[in-house]
């Protein structure tokens, strides 16, 4: 296909507002009436409230109201087991106790420091496998009593928040018909997302009800259905805008601080209120990356052919349900990585623990299973002495091959892995080997992973698009997607633009996106964006090119059959000369006399993603997403044999794209993801003590990565369309984090000789790996 | 608390303002002077969002209190005009979400006129002050590298 706009590096169509510091973040807004809501957290981990003593508080010059968490409805979005406020006792470190809103930040700061909180110390559950042992104590005392979706499968009694089977063969038939199995266990602790922009809520209700809401969010459409939900609103008198995010990474698609700024705001006569998260509130009080704690074991033949795996997933949920039993469940659909599995047994347990409790985190759930499969991927090749490569593509994921949920692939819904491995072995020059000696004390090491990844959304997620005219003849483009960095506006514009073939300066995006008059875009997460935008606006597309054909062959006395569009223009196929212009027919067409025809052109377009189901709660059976992404990866490190410190030299990613729509944004997706991913892998997670407090609250202590301490990075793409989507794409924002955990783990374990198990990969870990000290 | 009526030279403006002893100058300019191009990423100097230029070189605007701003020329990035850095901000994607960017372009501003023959360890031990979430920082190192560069042809 001979493309004009798409595939080209088009400049961000906000790019001059990002340069020039006049970006507005929803922090930015101002307004002389806007009240500060400031949050006081608990400062442990569990513990029961005794009393609360606000007394002091409210006597401070400017404090205008302060409130407490008993009679406030309990949220959360697959499962109502969240106050907003705590009542009772707080599960968590940081969790909100007592909002108050005050004239100015500074006035609400001094308040909430003379608030007197009484705590009872509660035996703390500091992870997922003390929560899943018969006597742990209890973060939720009354599981059975919460209200829920129906695929949510909580456990009374216990600290299980969500259960997942997967059963797939006879397990134990194939793991009794392998000649070798690898069996190990893997932790790591909940760690951070810490976009650049901290999340921020402003709420106000006006004279008339209508709930006014601004927020940094992935989700305000979201936002409306649960405020709405939760506290018994009439869903079309709230609006909520969202203007441009700084930086999301699944971390702004949970629901919380709206909540908070609309309780302050209904506290207040309405008036606006802000609930700004500064960064050590945005890391412990506001939701975080999950942990896990994982068990898998691999059954193969003497080939390396895999046979059997049998997986335990217990996700480190922390205090709330939220966004986990999704997390849970995506975990499980994916759960063998991207390989050929006849035999799986999976239990994906969401496990309640005394942490902050957590939401998506680019990739959703599959970096961190990803690091489990393919640590024991590396094992088996270990114990099979096969090139840890070659038994990669000898298990690749095909089309006639299904998943773990029994969906059966084809040539549309799953890339080409193995494409993927070849690239990738010639671009990290695997034939050179993978240890290269440098001297006595450094050594060079590549190590590999794999990664493939559906989106589990809502099936019936809906994804919409208007596009109207101005009087040039421009084009107008509104879509729900809300521009978090990714640029999805931009290539929604080259979407268009090739569509209508015409040039991309004359379509204009709507940054904001404002739930009244912006057609719904579900949630703007797990890189199904240009997906479902997209189809949408060709949907839009078509009809705006149907109606200015339609007015154009009236006044080209033309059937519409032989008008060609481009340019801005409608034309005659075999004699381009005889047209009409957009301008001339976008707003009706006027004939010298005054009389008019037509009229103004509005276009509509709507994706619905098709044949999605639920699982079957016994065996897991269903069809969770549209497509799986799959890709390879490798990471070389440099590695000092003396004090088992470490430097990144590379990182490769290679992923099916299907195509690509803008060449610079998407190797800026890609890229970045693997910045992430490696930060993630090599030194990010939360620290605690035995009180289960976060001892790193702060980016000097949470440290990620940083200018110059990043490696090369190599990235190549493989091309196989997915025939359901926009011009072939598939998605791509995550893809590029998933595998970089698992590689690098595989490079330090061969780099060091030892096994390593944990996250992040810190030469300390090495060390204590080392001595037996894990 | 004590309030100040100060003047602040900003972006080539005298700009009267009346502070606390406690506001920082971050906040002062943002929350006071509407330049919001500053951001508080994490008000304790961890993560450069918030830089700006004082005397013409790269100041965290969280670290420094208003008051002691006085006699002091200020630029933010409202002050910048389509400059080398800025350009090769967007034509070499050095950005994504654009939260860091304020910052990192300030700084880079101040890199090129104090240093503008930076060789690869000058420029990383100004620009690991700041952190970017979205890009893998090559791009931003494309970036600076390029402006340098444009920076001393223009010069010669």
């Amino acid at each position: 296909m001979n493309m004009e706009v798409i595939g080209k590096s088009v400049i961000r169509k906000e790019a001059q507002e990002k340069v020039t510091g006049r970006a507005l973040y929803t922090h930015d807004y101002h307004s002389t009436r806007k009240l500060s809501g400031r949050v006081v957290l608990s400062p442990y981990a569990h513990a029961r409230i005794t009393s609360i003593d606000t007394s002091n508080a409210r006597k401070v010059t400017g404090v205008r109201a302060i409130l407490t968490g008993e009679n406030i409805a309990l949220t959360g979005e697959s499962m109502r087991d969240r106050p907003p406020l705590a009542t009772d006792k707080v599960r968590y470190h940081g969790e909100a106790v007592v909002l108050v809103v005050a004239d100015t930040p500074a006035q609400g700061d001094l308040a909430a420091s003379l608030i007197n909180i009484q705590y009872e110390l509660l035996p703390v559950v500091h992870t997922p496998t003390q929560a899943f042992q018969n006597n742990a104590p209890l973060v939720h005392e009354r599981l059975g009593e919460y209200k829920k979706e129906k695929d949510v499968y909580p456990v009374p009694g216990t600290n299980i928040a969500h259960h997942v089977k997967i059963r797939k063969g006879n397990v134990e038939k194939g793991l009794a018909e392998s000649s070798v199995t690898v069996e190990a266990e893997y932790s790591f602790s909940p760690s951070d997302h810490a976009a650049m922009e901290t999340r921020s809520s402003i709420a106000e209700i006006r004279p008339d009800g209508t709930i006014k809401i601004m927020t940094s969010s992935q989700a305000p459409f979201m936002v409306k259905q649960l405020i709405a939900s939760y506290f018994n609103e009439d869903l079309g008198k709230i609006v909520v805008d969202t203007p441009l995010v700084g930086g999301a990474y699944g971390g702004k698609a949970a629901v919380q601080l709206e909540l908070l700024a609309y309780l302050g705001s209904k506290a207040v006569g309405g008036l606006p209120v802000e609930i700004f998260n500064e960064r050590e509130q945005d890391i412990i009080m506001s939701p975080c990356h999950i942990g896990l704690d994982a068990k898998v074991k691999i059954g193969a033949d003497p080939n390396g052919i895999i046979k059997a795996m049998k997986i335990q997933f217990l996700w480190d949920g922390g205090a709330y349900s939220d966004k986990l039993i999704d997390l849970t469940r995506a975990g499980a659909v994916d759960c063998t990585g991207p390989y050929k599995v006849e035999n799986v047994w999976c239990d994906s347990y969401g496990m309640y623990t005394n942490h902050t409790y957590a939401t998506p985190f680019r990739g959703f759930s599959h970096s961190e299973l990803s690091f489990a499969i393919e640590r024991t991927v590396d094992l088996l090749a270990k114990k099979l002495q096969i090139d840890p490569l070659e038994l990669r593509y000898r298990n690749a994921i095909k089309p006639g091959h299904t998943t773990p949920t029994r969906v059966l692939l084809n040539q549309s819904n799953v890339g080409n892995l193995q494409e993927c491995i070849e690239k990738l072995r010639k671009l990290i020059r695997w034939e050179e080997g993978q240890v290269k000696e440098i001297n006595e004390r450094l050594v060079r090491v590549k190590g590999i992973s794999c990664s493939w990844k559906t989106s589990t959304i809502d099936p019936n997620a809906p994804s919409g698009v208007i596009l109207t005219f101005n009087r040039d003849g421009s084009i107008n483009l509104m879509s729900g997607v809300v521009e978090i960095g990714t640029g999805t506006k931009t290539v929604l514009a080259q979407i268009l633009a090739e569509k209508m073939k015409m040039n991309v300066e004359k379509i204009h995006v709507r940054m904001k996106v404002d739930t009244q008059t912006t057609p719904e875009h579900w949630k703007t997460v797990a890189s199904r964006g240009i997906y479902m935008a997209g189809r949408a606006l060709l949907e839009a597309a078509d009809d705006v090119i149907a109606q200015l054909k339609n007015i154009a062959s009236i006044v080209l006395r033309a059937p519409t059959e032989d008008l060609e569009v481009a340019n801005s223009r409608v034309f005659i196929k075999d004699n381009p000369r005889i047209g009409v212009d957009f301008k001339e027919i976008c707003y009706g067409y006027q004939y010298p006399n005054g009389n008019s025809i037509g009229g103004q052109i509005i276009g509509r377009g709507n994706f619905i993603l098709r044949h999605l189901t639920y699982l079957d709660p016994e065996t897991g059976e269903g069809n969770p997403g549209p497509e799986w992404t799959v890709a390879a990866y490798g990471v070389e490190v440099e590695f000092d044999r003396r004090d088992l410190t470490y430097r990144l030299i590379r990182a490769a990613s290679v992923i099916d794209i299907g195509i690509v729509l803008n060449e610079k944004a998407a190797l800026g997706q890609v890229m970045g993801a693997m910045s992430m991913g490696l930060s993630f892998a090599g030194r990010e997670t939360f620290y605690y003590d035995e009180l289960g407090q976060v001892l790193n609250p702060q980016l000097r202590t949470y440290r990620p990565l940083r200018y110059g301490e990043n490696p090369e990075y190599l990235v190549d793409f493989v091309y196989t369309p997915d025939l359901q989507a926009a011009y072939g794409a598939r998605g791509v924002g995550e893809h590029g984090l998933l595998g970089m955990p698992g590689a690098l783990g595989n490079a330090l374990s061969l780099a060091a000789n030892v096994s390593l198990h944990h996250l992040p990969l810190t030469p300390e870990l090495i060390w204590k790996t080392k001595a037996g000290k894990v | 608390m004590k309030l100040h009526t100060i003047n602040l030279n900003i972006n080539d403006q005298v700009r009267t303002v009346t502070v606390r002893t406690g506001d920082t100058l971050l906040y002062t300019i943002r929350e006071k002077l509407g330049l919001t191009g500053a951001k508080p990423g994490c008000l304790n100097g961890d993560c450069g969002a918030c830089t700006i230029n004082v005397d013409g070189w790269p100041m965290k605007s969280c670290l420094m209190m208003a008051v002691e701003g006085q006699g002091k020329q200020i630029k933010t990035i409202e002050g910048l005009g389509n400059t080398l850095i800025q350009q090769a901000f967007v034509e070499h994607f050095a950005f994504q979400c654009g939260y860091c960017t304020p910052g990192f372009i300030m700084n880079c501003h101040s890199l090129i006129l104090k240093k503008p023959d930076a060789d690869d360890s000058t420029i990383k031990e100004w620009l690991e002050s700041n952190i970017c979430r979205c890009t893998s920082y090559i791009e931003i190192e494309t970036a600076v590298k390029s402006a340098l560069e444009k920076n001393k042809h223009h010069s010669n």
